[in-house]
């Protein structure tokens, strides 16, 4: 009754010496990419405890309680996400069941302090259908509400953890043309705004008007150890966010960026990254005129750091998609494997994402290219783990594939 | 001979209810092309065969031969070895025009939001063709599309097809020939738009109550106009002799019913003139639906979105509905939450099974092929046997047939329309590009030629001064 899982069982071979000892798993025969951005090679992975023991060409079966025949396929770190609300939305238009965002409220304050790290479920569905397609991390979002400042989030890693958060506090700040036009009727409002709360900063002022005591304690911090991510996507808006960044000595990075490549010189030269979806190609804003689909490549060629968003939560998976098309527009293969396992947590200061000795074994076994549409991940692993490869919706498959139902549906369960 | 004269146009406008989609009419044609040779391509026909190493030869607007025929002299060769041809790509839902690029609050003329039911709305009295989407989805291999009203209302209003040609007016797209779509949606959109207002249906039962209301109002309509037409055509019959004189008398006993633009587009659809299209998420309103077309005897076309049409698959090819469906999205809504990926390879499994791969995006419409690539690799992951020839349906013969336009475009067989895209590989990967797009023999797209990249008014001029 389960023919997915037998499916998936038989692509991968594993044998079991002593299943109650089962505390080291050898991978054999891997295309590895060890999560840089140098060329896949073809290694043995040797994994204790959940950690990477060894890393060669031929490492010798007896040393594992269980081996795992890659078969010459692509293993890669786990994927890094995007920027979502997975664990925080579970549905997008069942309003209670989404806690990504603030607005509404009572107090005209920005509020960096508002924390949706406090609002994660890791038992939201989102989590397990986006994990079997091979990603492991994900950096959480404030979305844009009603305020300038959206709040904080950080990395989290997808291991049903209830605070498996990571790295650096990152705080959202929005100067685009759309949410200006909600807010001081103009983006140079948001400038107005952000300019005087930073003022604040620098002042024992008890008497503040645009943020609370506690959200000038978090930009405070934030400004000293944690990173700004500016959502723009005109040229002058990312320039402004530069200049900005530069004058309060802020750690930022650009979300949007449809216009980075008309600067990418300044990007550059400022070391600030961009996290774009590189199917974004319509003006579907005067923000965007300029968007393009060799955006990604051009900021690389020109020595920008380039990470990848889907701009979807539900359907996050879909940014394998997004950066295969970023390759097909001219985006080296090997960078963007960088950019999808090792650079993101890098960036936003998580756990090191590389397959090396001494790290983590979070790791994907892949049934083809992971940039390709004609793939898929035929198995996760976390902490040298086996995922079982199930979510609601292979579950849900489970029960529709059979052809004859019985006494229905509902009795069949997977 | 005037009485005579009157007579027949008086005549003609009686039956001009019934004659509506003179309205507004195609005026597109294509320019003429000299003939073109494919040659030695790999080709998915459309019809779920694959065949190496063949050529076809496109001349007078349709595929004049494939295999081996004559060339005329003056035929441009085109070496396609180690190329991919496909038929033009058609996607059944798109708002390209009526939600164009940019997004602005004025351009946003898809949704006529101000009552559940508007058939009387035609979409492409929205259209805009100005849309910068439509060279992006003509630059993804897209010939041909229909354009929906959106689904705030039950009865959004008539879609249209076209053809993927830049264009002054939606007339010089318009598909010739092809049938209307009537657009209709189910479930959550219609009652929150409404029930939000404190206005009807703010329920499914309601939902169900005011389609079965404004079907029985389009029936009655049509018996209205259906006696009406059986008197004249009875006086016309009459005495060969003093016709004249008992259709005068016809004219003068019967008054024609009062044309009503609503009706007279569900009367169109209850009679089959026009193709029903129903935005439809969940399995058991799908069910209710097909109870529904069944009591006032019209056809369900295609089920749009169907995120749980697999698990009424069966149900649909018994009934022969088409589902026009998502590779991959779920969750943005409760009625989308039992999204999976398998849906459309599963409603493709049974013998008349009629999978679309739809995409109702200004960014999926430029990538149908990787969509169906996805769909593809899920279906044989799950065991069911799709090769590329089979998958290449879901966007090109299905989707004609969803639209009614079938019989001329969607397959490479001669005589059809010369609607094909030559591909660089594969076409189901995401390092696959058209690289050139026909339609009707005139070679309409060609990456790096700037002669064949066509751009909307709205994006000349734009960032002048900037460094490219």
């Amino acid at each position: 009754m389960k023919p997915i899982s037998i499916a998936i069982a038989a692509l991968i071979s594993v044998i079991l010496s002593n299943p109650l000892l089962a505390d080291s798993l050898l991978i054999t025969n891997a295309q590895l990419f060890v999560g840089d951005d140098r060329k896949a090679l073809p290694r043995d992975i040797l994994i204790v405890d959940g950690i990477v023991d060894a890393v060669a060409e031929d490492l010798s079966v007896a040393e594992a309680d269980k081996v795992l025949n890659a078969d010459g396929r692509t293993v890669t770190p786990t994927l890094f996400a995007g920027i979502t609300a997975a664990g925080l939305s579970e549905i997008g238009m069942v309003y209670e069941a989404v806690d990504s965002r603030l607005s509404d409220l009572y107090t005209g304050l920005m509020h960096p302090e508002f924390d949706v790290r406090r609002a994660y479920n890791p038992h939201s569905t989102v989590i397990p259908v986006t994990r079997i397609e091979g990603f492991g991390y994900t950096l959480l979002m404030a979305a844009p509400g009603d305020r300038t400042i959206s709040g904080q989030g950080s990395l989290v890693r997808f291991d049903d953890g209830f605070d498996s958060f990571e790295g650096k506090t990152v705080v959202y700040v929005n100067v685009d043309g759309g949410s200006g036009n909600r807010l001081g009727g103009s983006r140079a409002a948001h400038w107005m705004l952000l300019e005087s709360a930073f003022q604040e900063l620098g002042t024992d002022d008890e008497d503040l008007t645009l943020i609370s005591a506690a959200g000038k304690q978090a930009l405070r911090a934030t400004a000293q150890h944690g990173i700004f991510v500016f959502r723009a996507n005109r040229a002058s808006d990312i320039l402004q966010s530069l200049a900005f960044s530069k004058t309060h000595k802020l750690t930022a990075v650009i979300s949007g960026g449809q216009e980075a490549w008309m600067v990418r010189e300044a990007l550059a030269d400022a070391g600030v990254p961009v996290v774009l979806n590189a199917l974004d190609n319509l003006p579907g804003s005067f923000d965007g005129l300029g968007a393009r689909l060799d955006n990604a490549a051009l900021l690389h060629t020109a020595g920008v750091t380039v990470l990848f968003t889907s701009g979807e939560t539900h359907n996050a998976r879909k940014l394998r998609q997004v950066v295969g098309n970023a390759i097909a527009q001219g985006f080296p293969y090997e960078s963007a494997m960088a950019a999808m396992t090792s650079l993101p947590a890098e960036i936003f200061g998580g756990r090191p994402r590389m397959i090396a000795p001494g790290l983590a074994a979070d790791l994907v076994i892949w049934g083809g290219d992971p940039f390709d549409v004609n793939s898929a991940a035929d198995q996760v692993i976390l902490d040298g783990q086996l995922d079982p490869m199930t979510s609601r919706q292979t579950q849900l498959l489970q029960r529709y594939l059979p052809v004859e139902a019985g006494l229905g549906r509902a009795y069949i369960n997977p | 001979m005037h009485k005579l004269l009157s007579l027949t146009l008086l005549f003609t406008i009686a039956g001009g209810a019934m004659a509506q989609d003179e309205a507004f009419p195609s005026t597109y044609a294509a320019p003429t092309a000299e003939p073109t040779l494919l040659q030695n391509a790999t080709l998915l026909t459309g019809d779920g065969r694959r065949l190496e190493n063949t050529s076809l030869l496109l001349a007078n607007g349709v595929i004049a031969w494939v295999g081996e025929g004559e060339v005329p002299p003056e035929t441009t060769i085109v070496d396609a070895s180690e190329r991919w041809i496909t038929p033009g790509l058609i996607d059944v839902h798109s708002h390209l025009g009526v939600y164009p690029s940019p997004g602005v609050a004025a351009h946003s003329d898809g949704n006529e939001a101000t009552a559940p039911v508007t058939a009387e709305v035609w979409a492409e009295h929205s259209i805009w063709p100005q849309d910068p989407g439509f060279t992006r989805a003509l630059a993804g291999g897209v010939t041909a599309m229909q354009i929906l009203p959106g689904s705030a209302n039950l009865f959004g209003g008539r879609g249209v097809t076209i053809k993927n040609v830049p264009s002054l007016s939606y007339q010089a797209m318009k598909f010739p020939d092809a049938p209307h779509g009537l657009k209709m949606a189910c479930g959550e959109n219609p009652k929150r738009v409404y029930g939000n207002r404190n206005q009807s249906p703010s329920t499914r039962m309601g939902n169900v109550a005011a389609y079965r209301s404004a079907w029985i109002r389009a029936q009655r309509y049509q018996a209205d106009w259906d006696r009406y037409n059986r008197a004249i055509a009875d006086a016309a019959n009459d005495d060969a002799a003093d016709s004249n004189a008992s259709m005068a008398d016809a004219l003068l006993a019967n008054t024609p019913p009062k044309r009503d633009l609503e009706l007279e587009t569900l009367a169109g659809a209850l009679r089959g003139d026009i193709l029903v299209h129903m935005h439809c998420y969940r399995a058991d309103e799908m069910l209710t639906i097909l109870d529904m077309a069944k009591e006032f005897g019209y056809r369900v076309g295609t089920f749009h979105h169907g995120v749980e049409a697999y698990k009424v698959a069966d149900t649909l090819a018994e009934n022969g509905v088409c589902g026009a469906l998502w590779a991959d999205w779920w969750g943005f809504k409760i009625e989308a939450y039992d999204g999976i990926q398998e849906n459309i390879a599963l409603v493709d499994r049974p013998d008349d099974g009629c999978a679309i791969v739809h995409s109702d995006s200004d960014e999926g419409i430029q990538r149908l092929n990787q969509e169906a690539a996805k769909a593809m690799v899920r279906g044989n992951r799950a065991g069911l046997d799709i090769p590329p020839e089979r998958a290449i349906r879901w966007i090109t013969s299905n989707a004609a047939k969803s639209l009614g336009i079938d019989d001329v475009t969607g397959t490479i067989a001669p005589g059809m329309m010369a609607d094909v895209v030559i591909w660089n590989q594969d076409p189901f990967s995401v390092y696959a590009k058209p690289l050139g797009v026909y339609i009707d023999g005139v070679l309409r797209y060609e990456p790096g030629n700037p002669a064949l990249n066509p751009q909307s008014d709205f994006e000349l001029g734009q960032l002048m001064g900037v460094a490219q």
